[in-house]
């Protein structure tokens, strides 16, 4: 402590330029973190926050994709309501279309749910379906103008869709607001049935997956269920990568931090390293004078712990305080203390790694080079 | 060939019989060829010699900084042969002192806390007051300042305080005017033979500055790893 610290006080415009770089990192580590969890909560928070536990696909769905590739059935439903341990078992419809409120565009991913069934959420704002020209919206589509009463028209096939309710909380899929509509509607808009039409029965007969709740759905008992529904089913967490760009956004995010955690290590080692070689006369008069290497390596640490602490400290304060305002824009980005804490455990943990390394030449440092010539 | 220089002591520093070899290349060198030499408490003996003459192994040998190939090495009786690693670094912090070219301070510290580093260091008080010290070496009024704004020569003399804080009962000097004027090297070595006899210490310096030799009580030299 004695010493480290009137080093640090001595070096202290070494130690501020360190300390800025590991604070910059910091900081884009939890700008980072910021933007992972926003990108999961835009790409999955319609799943995230629904009450299905599990997804029954069509056999044969590839993962990619699969809530908009799959078909099934009620007789897949009617097989999977059958299962013990299934409290709950609903077709369920998800397309992604394009629709204009009035002259402006809004996306939305139309998730086609049996009316007051157990996947229709609750309207904080407005009413729930009560009719097939409804529709209730997240509550970010709301955040981005959409009012109550407003008509949505779907494009191509120009069905309207009156809003009567948002949502308490965002509810996307793939980046774009959900709608919920009764399924008899979703079924009408998938087979490009138009205003006035009569679909076919058969439109009537498919959705694209069954959703599943129950403590079989919980628990992840499914091989029963899937050979006689003829599905392949997962929890609903498993199922996020089927949302469009969710696996390649999250391994690109995890990708960055990962760098970033290496980048830190070795900067801070590298530092440590140098400074090590800067101080190597005044550490062999030490070791000469009878300095034992835990008294000196003890010493190197207490500096990478206090640079560490201090750098990360500040870099994640600035980035909490960049982030409350990132996270008024459209920029999907969204706080949350487990990601950033952890991010920054990782950080100072890995940077004293670095430390670590670079300390241990320490005692391969010889007392005798003190001494004559050698100096 | 043995030399021998011996004084009367019950304690200070005795070498017996040290020799010491390195390897450089495919040769073996002998940087202390059968040395002889005691030190009694409070008498400072000059070593002086050409380069490469064996004056740094002696005061390697003589502080346990390395071990001998032959013969023994006892500092206020103790056999520092008998010791390695952390042990020889233990009884060094407690009855070796340094003075190295230079002073070799750490940049970091003021001239008072170079002594009070020397406290960490041994994890125990001062053997001597440091206020009281820097005061005695001439430095009382630059107690406060670093390295970077003291002189050479003050330097040295915060390298001499820091050397005795821990009451040591043999102190080696390297070259400590080595970067000193002529006056300077007087003021330093002087001081040097006084705290020798004060505190009753055995000191060895190693010297190329044969100007300060007249301060010492005995001078010998050093030529090929032997001591005359």
């Amino acid at each position: 402590m004695f010493l480290a610290w009137r080093e640090i006080a001595f070096a202290r415009v070494r130690f501020g330029l360190m300390a800025a770089v590991v604070g910059l990192i910091a900081i884009l580590v939890v700008i980072l973190s910021g933007l992972s969890s926003g990108l999961v909560v835009d790409g999955v928070s319609g799943l995230m926050r629904s009450p299905i536990q599990a997804v029954a696909f069509a056999a044969g769905t590839t993962t990619d994709s699969a809530y908009t590739r799959s078909t099934v059935g009620a007789a897949q439903r009617d097989a999977w309501a059958e299962q013990p341990g299934i409290t709950h078992a609903e077709l369920l419809g998800v397309s992604i279309v394009n629709a204009h409120d009035g002259d402006a565009p809004v996306d939305l991913t139309l998730f086609g749910v049996q009316p007051r069934g157990f996947v229709e959420p609750a309207a904080a704002e407005g009413s729930a379906l009560t009719a097939p020209d409804q529709v209730v919206l997240s509550s970010s589509a709301r955040d981005a103008g959409v009012r109550l009463g407003d008509t949505v028209r779907v494009d191509r096939v120009g069905t309207a869709l009156r809003v009567v309710g948002f949502t308490a909380d965002q509810r996307t899929f793939g980046h774009v607001d959900v709608g919920y509509v009764p399924l008899a509607t979703w079924q009408a808009i998938h087979a490009g049935v138009r205003p006035g039409q009569q679909p076919d029965a058969s439109d009537l007969e498919v959705a694209s997956v069954v959703a599943l709740a129950g403590p079989a759905a919980r628990a992840g008992t499914f091989t029963a269920g899937d050979a006689a529904a003829d599905t392949v089913t997962r929890t609903t967490r498993a199922t996020f990568g089927s949302s469009p760009g969710y696996t390649a956004e999250t391994m690109t995010m995890t990708l960055i931090k990962a760098f970033l955690y290496a980048i830190s290590a070795l900067v801070v080692g590298a530092f440590f390293t140098l400074w090590t070689v800067q101080r190597t006369r005044e550490l062999t008069v030490m070791r000469a004078m009878g300095a034992s290497t835990r008294f000196l390596v003890r010493d190197g640490l207490l500096q990478g712990v206090v640079l560490l602490v201090v750098a990360v400290g500040g870099g994640v304060l600035v980035g909490l305080g960049l982030g409350a305002l990132l996270a008024g824009t459209a920029m999907p980005f969204r706080l949350e203390a487990g990601p950033v804490l952890t991010g920054a455990a990782l950080l100072t943990a890995l940077g004293l790694l670095g430390a670590a390394v670079a300390t241990v030449r320490i005692a391969a440092i010889n007392p005798l080079t003190a001494l004559g010539e050698n100096r | 060939m043995t030399t021998t220089t011996t004084t009367r002591v019950t304690s200070g520093l005795v070498l017996a019989g040290v020799t010491l070899r390195y390897h450089d290349g495919d040769t073996t060198v002998r940087a202390l060829d059968d040395v002889h030499l005691t030190v009694a408490p409070g008498e400072l003996v000059a070593v002086v010699g050409p380069s490469g003459a064996g004056k740094s192994s002696l005061l390697a040998v003589a502080g346990g900084l390395a071990a001998p190939d032959e013969g023994t090495v006892e500092v206020g009786g103790t056999d520092l042969t008998r010791l390695a690693g952390s042990r020889a670094a233990a009884f060094r912090r407690r009855h070796v002192g340094f003075v190295f070219q230079s002073g070799n301070l750490v940049p970091a510290l003021t001239a008072r806390d170079q002594l009070r580093l020397v406290e960490k260091i041994t994890g125990r008080p001062a053997a001597v007051p440091v206020d009281e010290l820097l005061a005695a070496v001439g430095m009382g009024e630059r107690a406060d300042r670093r390295p970077g704004r003291l002189s050479g020569g003050e330097r040295q003399r915060v390298g001499i305080a820091r050397a005795l804080v821990g009451g040591p009962s043999l102190l080696l000097v390297d070259e400590p005017t080595a970067a000193l004027d002529r006056a300077r090297s007087h003021e330093v070595v002087e001081l040097l033979a006084r705290e020798t006899r004060e505190r009753r210490v055995a000191t060895v310096m190693v010297t190329h500055d044969h100007d300060v030799l007249d301060h010492c009580d005995r001078v010998l030299e050093m030529v090929d790893g032997t001591l005359t």
